[in-house]
């Protein structure tokens, strides 16, 4: 049987999120509450988390999350870090061995800054450099996986349950702003845990439900521009268009999700001459990043959380409020079972984005 | 009048400036390869100093350039209507497709002057070189008037080979010692009373340009090429 | 003399107890196949001089007539076919090259048909295109590599110009001379009314047609007939004609005698005179020159319009579109081997080239690989037949495709193949007077339209199937094809997997 990266699978899935624009930080319990309200909508084929501010005290390094298959691999990998990357702690990720996660690979956990000799060298800036490494290391190096590569945030996720990976993680030990989570409902599997979400690069975390109809035409587009889908996964792609669009084209959120859940021409058409020549230039401009197909996304990022629904709005979202707390998640329950109490709960419409951001970027 | 100084500026940047002003009298200095000036330009009188760059006047539309130097490739390619004078010479391809308009050069043209130059109604296109022009002149001509004048060559025919090459209108004119070798589908003769009135017309008109002395270039013998309507080019067609 | 006789490949058929004797074949054939026998009392038909066309079948009121094949046969013969023989027969008399119109006719593949379309099982929702929102619209020109803003942070429109279709087809050049007035008529009116393009080929602009400029790309080919100033400000595009698929790497020849009226103007040369396409553009032998022509438009037009490029599918078409994307063109076009023609040497037609669905693929390929496919867009041609072919092209990578022959057939024409004979009883191919206003343009064009109304709404259920709502979501998804009977090398220049896998 061909391994995920080798076959497209497509999947259907559960996300919540939990942001405190106060930057108050909670540690992970809630939030694995919340997606196991909705373990129906998994099917014990992939969990994962994402947790922003986790790491205070490396905040200035890139912190790598990586699967290895085995000792030898590491070894290759190592070898490759030492030589780009100026590493100042490395570590086993902490994890609770449990019956339900099993198959586990060699993960572990580095933080990172590059060379700046390979900076000099490469004449890129810091934050392409590190996107290329990872996509090096990644393409290149069978058996190694970089899943987590951003500064002061880190992903965890594995082939089971949601709840029991966040378990499985020891998530209770890290404190975040910022929670995300995925429950995965692939339609076949070969059980790998790179395939499993959320899907990083640099800073950007993505989860998404719903399997998109345009994933061909978004892959052969970026990977103009040096991104290598070798997952096949229509996160990793969605990954890698905010990545390019956000990081790399200065797109501010909004844009961006103006490009990929572009507004239909004719309501395009409706709009006031200003709004209507930036909708279509944007629309036109990155028309192959048209993201059609149901999906709900959820993405992280420094500082922020944007949850995003197709433009017909095929899936289910929903976010609520409660103070400085904003939560999002694709059923009302997953919300109302770590806060009863909101002050606000709505349904964004398709195609319209829900941005929060830290009130002051600190955090508590 | 206008100014422009070449100098650090992209032909875009020139293109613009000529298009956008109102000024009629526009003088270009400096002019070190910038392409496409005056492209597809009407009413304006253009002096250029230097050496301008390929396609220069390409879809002339009634403009008089000035070239205080020599110009490259695809000089007028299908100029519509216009005057081009160019004191120097001029690289390939010159006059190429050529509808209207006349261009003088005082010297010597590169290879393929005055390709498929055609007339209609009364647009007329005339190329006079001064000097000699390179091979393949007059190729695929259907219209117009070409005239080598061989002012001060050391070539006995002041053409190169395959001189009007698929030419089926209009009329080569060489002022030379002997007749280059001519395709089946060419005749030539030499020019009698009424081609010399022709002739005259457009040697004085170089004259007036370049400062030659007329009586000096007339009193050599002309030659008129046209195509050969008894033996024209044709592919024998059978229809399956 | 006798030796000279070939038998005609078809034979009309008349059914003599329902002919009326009425003479309306007599009047519609141009080839003058019908004759009334007066001494007899009934109708003659020469075979002989039958094209084919139809016209009788489709005019006769009694429906008394028919076309069969001849069943007249040599011996039979696997390597010399009738048709062989029949060419050899035809120049050992003539001398001549062999001459034919409209596309490749020979049984080389057609890609299209071993490409196989995917729809939404479960996984992801299908959509009614009749009741949900699809769209269709594209945007032709390139696009920008960087998002620029001005000092107050707003995003600054770096777009070059694009054309704006409402459905991803548009109508191919073909020419006025090669085709009737009442056959451009019918283009202009059609592309105005479907909110797409129609293109003038490489003859000039008629100056009725000027109206209808903001839906005509005009062309400029090597000949350069009618090209001036108001020529490249009429249309809305500007298309340079490097090569067409039916006859790669040769040029054109309308000969003086065609050269009368109207299209003397429109092509600015006399009437009478030869207008004669040289092979090549002879400012552009190597690909800087042809950077050079696009940029002497773009300074003619005050880069206003979009360039578009055509050339013929070659066998290195891929570096070919690789180089015109970085001449500084917006559009490419390419045109397969199956494209038609008013006239083209047979061998030509039939032996030079290959086909669109190989070089399509290979070329959007080439184009990502080097990372400027969001330079250019990509049009195809070269027998795009029904809307399954363009969903395949723009699911192999096209923005749009260019239709000819089948806008000629919606107009009347019924590929008898003898556009080059002048004689067209169905008032397309031809100039003489009597014939072309057999084509009314009200008609025409609304024919046209339907056609591609028709095409639109099957292109809009084929991408709800696929669960794919707006048309931009489907350019190089290739993952929605999937190939049948084709071997490894095949699938892998399509980038597309075997059904199955």
């Amino acid at each position: 049987m061909l391994k995920e990266g080798e076959v497209r699978i497509p999947s259907g899935c559960a996300i919540s999120g939990i942001f405190s624009r106060s930057g108050k930080l909670t540690n992970g319990e809630k939030i694995i509450t919340s997606i196991a309200t909705m373990h129906d909508r998994s099917n014990g084929l992939g969990g994962g988390f994402a947790g922003y501010g986790i790491y205070p005290q490396y905040a200035d390094f890139y912190a790598f999350h990586i699967f290895y298959d085995d000792n030898e691999i590491r070894k290759e990998a190592e070898n490759f870090l030492y030589q780009n990357f100026f590493i100042v702690n490395m570590s086993m990720i902490p994890i609770r061995k449990t019956k339900k996660i099993s198959d586990e690979p060699l993960i572990l956990r580095y933080f990172v800054k590059p060379l700046d000799a390979r900076l000099h060298e490469t004449n890129l800036d810091e934050k392409e450099f590190v996107a290329r490494m990872v996509i090096k290391v990644n393409t290149t190096i069978k058996g190694a996986y970089i899943f987590s590569s951003g500064k002061n945030m880190g992903i965890f996720k594995a082939v089971g349950y949601p709840e029991d990976v966040g378990e499985y993680y020891r998530l209770e030990e890290y404190d975040a702003y910022c929670w995300t989570a995925h429950g995965r409902y692939p339609t076949n599997t070969p059980g790998w845990w790179g395939g499993a979400h959320p899907f990083g690069m640099l800073d950007y975390s993505v989860v998404h439900n719903g399997e998109i109809s345009s994933y061909d035409a978004n892959r052969r587009y970026i990977e103009m521009f040096g991104y290598k889908c070798t997952l096949m996964t229509d996160t990793e792609v969605i990954a890698y268009v905010v990545d390019f669009l956000c990081r790399r084209q200065g797109l501010s959120m909004q844009e961006m999700a103006g490009v990929i859940a572009a507004p239909f021409w004719s309501t395009i058409e409706k709009k006031s001459p200003e709004e209507r020549a930036l909708a279509e230039y944007l629309r036109n401009t990155f028309s192959s990043l048209l993201i059609t197909g149901p999906f709900s996304i959820m993405v992280g990022f420094e500082n922020g959380l944007m949850a995003l629904n197709d433009r017909l709005k095929l899936r289910s979202m929903v976010v609520g409020e409660k103070d400085d707390m904003t939560y999002i998640a694709s059923e009302e329950c997953a919300i109302r079972a770590i806060e009863p109490n909101l002050d606000r709960i709505w349904s964004p419409r398709g195609g319209e984005p829900v941005v929060v951001t830290l009130d002051k970027k600190e955090v508590k | 009048m206008l100014k422009i100084d070449c100098t650090d500026k992209h032909f875009s940047e020139i293109g613009k400036l000529i298009r956008e002003t109102k000024e009629t009298q526009i003088v270009i200095d400096n002019a070190q390869g910038h392409r496409y000036i005056a492209s597809g330009v009407g009413g304006k009188e253009i002096t250029i100093n230097g050496t301008p760059g390929n396609a220069m006047g390409a879809y002339l539309d009634g403009c008089k350039i000035v070239v205080n130097g020599s110009a490259q490739d695809a000089i007028g390619d299908t100029m519509n209507d216009g005057l081009i004078v160019i004191h120097g010479n001029s690289g390939d391809a010159t006059g190429y497709s050529m509808r209207g308009g006349k261009i003088f050069i005082k010297g010597d043209a590169g290879y393929r002057a005055g390709i498929h130059m055609k007339a209609y109604k009364d647009k007329f296109p005339v190329l006079v070189i001064g000097g000699k022009a390179g091979s393949f002149l007059g190729e695929y001509q259907a219209g117009g008037i070409i005239l080598v004048l061989g002012i001060n060559t050391d070539s006995k025919t002041n053409v190169g080979f395959f001189t009007g090459n698929g030419m089926h209108g209009g009329k080569i004119i060489l002022r030379s010692d002997e007749l280059p070798d001519l395709p089946e589908q060419i005749v030539a003769r030499k020019a009698n009373a009424e081609d010399m009135q022709e002739i005259e017309q457009y040697v004085k008109e170089y004259c007036g340009y370049f400062g030659n002395e007329p009586k000096d270039i007339l009193s050599k013998e002309f030659f008129v090429l046209t195509a050969n309507s008894a033996n024209p080019y044709k592919q024998l067609y059978t229809s399956v | 003399m006798s030796i000279n006789y070939i038998y005609p490949p078809y034979e009309v058929v008349r059914d003599f107890n329902k002919c009326i004797n009425c003479k309306i074949c007599v009047k519609q054939c141009a080839n003058e196949v019908h004759t009334f026998d007066e001494k007899r009392g009934i109708m003659l038909a020469d075979d002989t001089k039958c094209v084919n066309c139809h016209r009788c079948v489709a005019t006769c009121p009694t429906r008394a007539l028919k076309i069969v094949k001849s069943d007249n046969t040599y011996k039979e013969n696997a390597n010399w076919s009738a048709d062989s023989m029949k060419e050899i027969y035809r120049q050992a008399e003539s001398g001549g090259v062999l001459l034919s119109s409209m596309g490749n006719p020979q049984p080389l593949p057609v890609y299209w048909d071993k490409i196989l379309i995917n729809a939404s099982q479960v996984t992801n929702p299908s959509i009614d295109p009749l009741r949900e929102p699809m769209e269709t619209t594209v945007f032709l020109g390139s696009k920008p590599d960087k998002i620029v803003r001005d000092e107050t942070g707003k995003i600054v429109d770096n777009l070059q110009p694009q054309l704006k279709l409402s459905t991803p087809i548009m109508f191919s050049a073909m020419s006025y001379g090669s085709i009737s007035y009442n056959a451009h008529a019918s283009l202009a009116k059609a592309a105005e009314k479907l909110g797409i393009f129609y293109n003038t080929g490489e003859g000039g602009l008629h100056e009725d047609f000027y109206q209808y400029g903001k839906n005509t790309i005009v062309q400029v080919a090597s000949g350069r007939f009618g090209v001036y100033k108001d020529y490249l400000e009429a249309g809305a595009c500007i298309e340079i004609k490097i090569g067409q698929g039916a006859k790669p790497g040769i040029g054109g020849h309308l000969p003086g005698a065609k050269i009368v009226g109207d299209i003397s103007k429109t092509r600015m040369i006399p009437v009478g005179s030869d207008a004669i396409s040289p092979a090549p553009h002879h400012d552009i032998y190597s690909i800087e020159d042809l950077r050079q022509l696009v940029y002497s438009l773009k300074e003619a037009t005050d880069y206003k319009k979009p360039i578009a490029v055509k050339v013929a599918a070659v066998h290195n078409v891929a570096a070919v579109a690789s180089g015109i994307a970085r001449s500084g063109a917006d559009i490419i076009v390419i045109d397969g081997f199956r494209g038609g023609t008013g006239a083209a040497p047979t061998r030509i037609r039939d032996n030079v080239g290959i086909p669109i669905e190989l070089a399509l693929a290979s070329v959007d390929k080439r184009l990502r690989d080097e990372g400027i496919r969001g330079n250019v867009s990509l049009v195809v041609g070269g027998s795009i037949r029904n809307s399954a072919d363009v969903v395949k092209a723009i699911a192999l990578g096209a923005d749009a495709c260019y239709i000819a022959t089948a806008a000629l057939m919606a107009m009347g024409c019924h590929l008898c193949r003898s556009c080059h004979l002048g004689k067209c009883n169905w008032g397309i191919a031809t100039q003489i007077p009597e014939l072309v206003k057999r084509l009314d343009p009200e008609t025409g064009c609304n024919r046209l339209v339907n056609l591609v109304t028709a095409w639109t709404h099957e292109i809009k259920e084929m991408m709800g199937g696929m669960g794919i709502n707006s048309i931009e979501a489907l350019k190089g998804n290739r993952l929605m094809l999937r190939g049948v009977g084709l071997n490894e090398k095949e699938l892998d220049i399509l980038g597309i997997k075997h059904a199955g896998e």
